[in-house]
């Protein structure tokens, strides 16, 4: 098994997101502050394992970061350009 | 929908199981009572969280299968060394409580009133929510064109399959592994061949949900671009190998 065959996409993160922003994120559109692609958040990569990891599909750029506790919530949003909710 | 779902926290909820049914010898659905569920739509998902004694806890995802309307059900695929999977197919009984949250997902979604025929393209336990969606077709007599490629290992394998031999959708399976004696259909991974020989012309503009494990995923969308499919038309879901 690859990294590869572990990877999930952006509709895995719909209930994490969902339960931290009250909005369906899914659709929200995404634009990678790396290499500027626009990407459905649905659409992205997503690898699961002590927080969860979203990057760019095509660059590959780390777009998110979520790490849960039991008492907070650490988001790292740093590789995102725009967020574009319709 | 978006406006709906900025008036509603999503939480966790208490879900117990209300009957059961054999899919295949790995494969399992389960009928789920949850009180305070919003209803949902065809394509979505909902999380599952399952606390052990000590307090450990572990969550997955796993699409619905009913459609809209009907009582809630999921239909789960044991992974062998998975956390969760192996319980909710093997263990769980009814009256067994655990929690859920959802309905989750407005991307791979599908209401009924999008214009132009629909395919399907389904690799193993990917199945799940394209049923929701040809069951939802069903449901409201709609009359729109709708095609179901399906790729399972063998035969025993394909989940659903006296329901997906009744009249209604088109389904074409391709059986990877082994296939039965006489078998005259495909015997091969998805490739863009066959995608060419079985999906709707491209000037026809058709709707198109893939699901399945990621290397399937690709193969499929690359083939339908390949084919002169616009991106925009052909929604995604890739499932991971941890149950």
């Amino acid at each position: 098994m690859e990294i590869r065959d572990l990877m999930l996409d952006g509709n895995a993160l719909g209930g994490t997101m969902l339960e931290l922003f009250g909005s369906d994120m899914t659709t929200v559109n995404t634009m990678c502050g790396n290499c500027g692609a626009h990407e459905q958040m649905a659409r992205v990569d997503v690898y699961r394992g002590a927080g969860l990891v979203v990057r760019c599909r095509h660059c590959e750029n780390i777009l998110m970061r979520i790490v849960q506790g039991s008492a907070r919530t650490w988001i790292d949003l740093s590789g995102i350009a725009s967020l574009e909710l319709r | 929908m978006a406006t709906t779902d900025l008036t509603r926290r999503l939480t966790w909820l208490a879900a117990s199981v209300a009957g059961s049914a054999e899919e295949t010898p790995r494969v399992r659905t389960l009928d789920l009572d949850v009180p305070g569920w919003s209803g949902h739509r065809a394509g979505q998902h909902l999380d599952v969280r399952l606390t052990a004694e000590d307090g450990y806890q572990a969550e997955r995802s796993y699409s619905i299968a009913s459609p809209p309307g009907e009582g809630l059900a999921i239909t789960i695929e044991r992974l062998d060394d998975g956390e969760v999977s192996p319980y909710l197919v093997d263990d769980a009984r009814d009256g067994d409580q655990f929690e859920v949250r959802g309905p989750i997902g407005g991307y791979f979604v599908w209401d009924g009133d999008e214009p132009g025929p629909v395919l399907l393209v389904a690799g193993g336990s990917g199945v799940v929510p394209l049923m929701a969606i040809a069951r939802h077709r069903d449901r409201l007599g709609s009359t729109t064109p709708m095609k179901l490629l399906y790729s399972s290992r063998t035969w025993d394998d394909v989940i659903y399959r006296d329901e997906l031999e009744q009249p209604g959708i088109d389904v074409v399976h391709t059986l990877t592994r082994a296939q039965p004696p006489g078998w005259t259909g495909y015997s091969r991974r998805i490739d863009v061949d066959m995608l060419r020989e079985v999906a709707w012309a491209a000037s026809e503009s058709p709707r198109v949900y893939v699901c399945g494990s990621t290397r399937f995923v690709d193969a499929a969308a690359d083939g339908l671009l390949e084919l002169g499919y616009e991106p925009a038309w052909i929604r995604t879901e890739r499932f991971g190998a941890t149950g």
